[in-house]
């Protein structure tokens, strides 16, 4: 089982959440998790939407006290 | 105290400028040594790329002799390291040489890697290196109609370049009379037309007023460079006659050699700037995993921290500031507007309505880089 990465990318606007992450799901293996943590309104829609689209896998979308805690596993 | 800057960028140009000022009677009394290892003896004044493959400036402009940006007192070195060994506090360089320090700074900025992307480096021309740009800028001159897509990859440095490059290509078909001969076709990995949801929120009206199409959730998968076709992750895929792409980017190979960051990236706390289980390591610009703009001005900024935090450490015994994300960046709206984009950890960015005030300001501060590298503006 491999050990989720955390990418905090709370409080930053550029170039932002969504592209932290989709620039750790690129160094990641198939099968890695990583959690993304953004205080960026517009994520708990973006990410899933990127996401799904590209062909990833959400494990949990939430937010905690004004921070979005988003799982995502690379699927391919 | 020995104080080692490895890369000559503008992180590490401003930082050792800035510390030779601050510890000047430090280093005049021996107390303290500054020295820069670096691999070049030119400094190269990146954001000029995108204005040589417009034809807006020529590469000679973009260079100076690194010695002559730096203080006297700073002992430079062009022996570009190869080994960080930061448990003995000490690098090995490619001449063989062995350098000690008490603190080190590590500015090794960042490079393209368009290999990464199948058919990439074969299909598509770039404007960030200076071979790049001036073959581009020859495509861009011969260009008499057709299709021009910009595709994106991540990570990347300065993160309005695209949209800046699309602007600037309309205003370049429509000086050259051939703009309605070329359809432009910008590709971006979100589902936005720029990350940055202030810059995306002017730039979306404006491509549209402009005729410039665009496609969202596009993240570049490989080129075909004979069918000329781009294809993207998503299972879409555009034909081309001329492809600039924004190729994806590392840390410096010396950082992956050494084992000390995925992909080149060094982890580095976002506040304090110092390399994580290091407190006496610090990384700034580019070469940092923080999640900040990798573009010069960050550099600068976080320089300016570093600088204050080392004299103060050295005067006081403890440091006085931390690193509050502060970036600021020109977007060029075309060839004679701009505007600007300005935040931190806490502001958000606001942009300001573009003009031609700011258009020419940046122009200006294109010369006026030698002087804020060397610690003068």
């Amino acid at each position: 089982m491999s050990e989720v990465k955390v990418v905090d990318a709370r409080n930053t606007f550029c170039p932002g959440p969504l592209m932290e992450l989709i620039s750790n799901m690129k160094m990641a293996s198939v099968g890695d998790t990583i959690e993304l943590l953004s205080t960026d309104e517009g994520s708990g829609a973006d990410v899933p939407e990127w996401v799904n689209k590209v062909g990833h896998e959400i494990i949990s979308n939430e937010k905690i006290e004004g921070v979005w805690h988003i799982k995502v596993r690379k699927a391919k | 105290m020995r104080i080692l800057i490895v890369g000559g960028g503008t992180g590490g140009t401003v930082l050792a400028n800035n510390l030779a000022r601050r510890l000047a009677v430090e280093i005049r009394s021996h107390k303290v040594r500054l020295t820069m290892l670096t691999a070049s003896d030119k400094h190269l004044y990146q954001p000029g790329l995108l204005y040589v493959a417009f034809g807006q400036m020529t590469p000679d402009q973009l260079y100076r002799d690194q010695a002559g940006l730096l203080e006297s007192s700073v002992e430079f070195h062009v022996d570009p390291v190869v080994k960080f060994q930061l448990d003995q506090k000490q690098v090995v360089t490619k001449s063989g040489k062995t350098y000690e320090y008490d603190i080190l700074i590590i500015a090794t900025g960042s490079r393209i890697v368009p290999d990464e992307v199948p058919g990439l480096k074969e299909g598509s021309e770039n404007f960030y290196t200076v071979e790049g740009a001036v073959r581009l800028r020859k495509r861009l001159m011969e260009f008499e109609g057709g299709t021009i897509a910009m595709v994106v990859s991540l990570p990347h440095k300065c993160p309005v370049a695209p949209v800046e490059a699309m602007f600037m290509l309309h205003d370049f078909f429509k000086a050259r009379g051939i703009r309605d001969k070329v359809r432009l076709r910008y590709h971006y990995p979100v589902n936005k037309v720029h990350a940055t949801a202030n810059v995306a929120v002017w730039a979306k009206p404006e491509f549209d007023k402009a005729g410039i199409e665009y496609e969202t959730l596009f993240n570049l998968k490989e080129v075909d460079p004979e069918k000329q076709i781009v294809y993207s992750e998503e299972g879409t895929e555009c034909k081309y006659d001329l492809l600039i792409a924004i190729p994806p980017h590392r840390g410096m190979e010396e950082i992956e050699n050494n084992k000390m960051g995925q992909a080149g990236w060094i982890p580095t706390h976002r506040h304090k700037l110092t390399m994580d289980g290091y407190d006496n390591v610090y990384v700034i610009g580019d070469a940092t995993n923080i999640p900040v703009s990798k573009t010069g001005s960050a550099a600068h900024f976080e320089a300016e921290v570093v600088a204050e935090n080392i004299e103060s450490q050295i005067k006081t015994g403890s440091t006085v500031r931390e690193y509050d994300g502060k970036v600021y960046c020109f977007i060029e709206g075309g060839f004679d507007r701009a505007t600007y984009n300005a935040f931190d950890y806490v502001n958000l960015p606001v942009l300001k309505p573009p003009s031609k005030s700011i258009h020419w300001f940046k122009m200006a501060y294109n010369r006026m880089y030698w002087t804020t590298v060397r610690g003068l503006l």
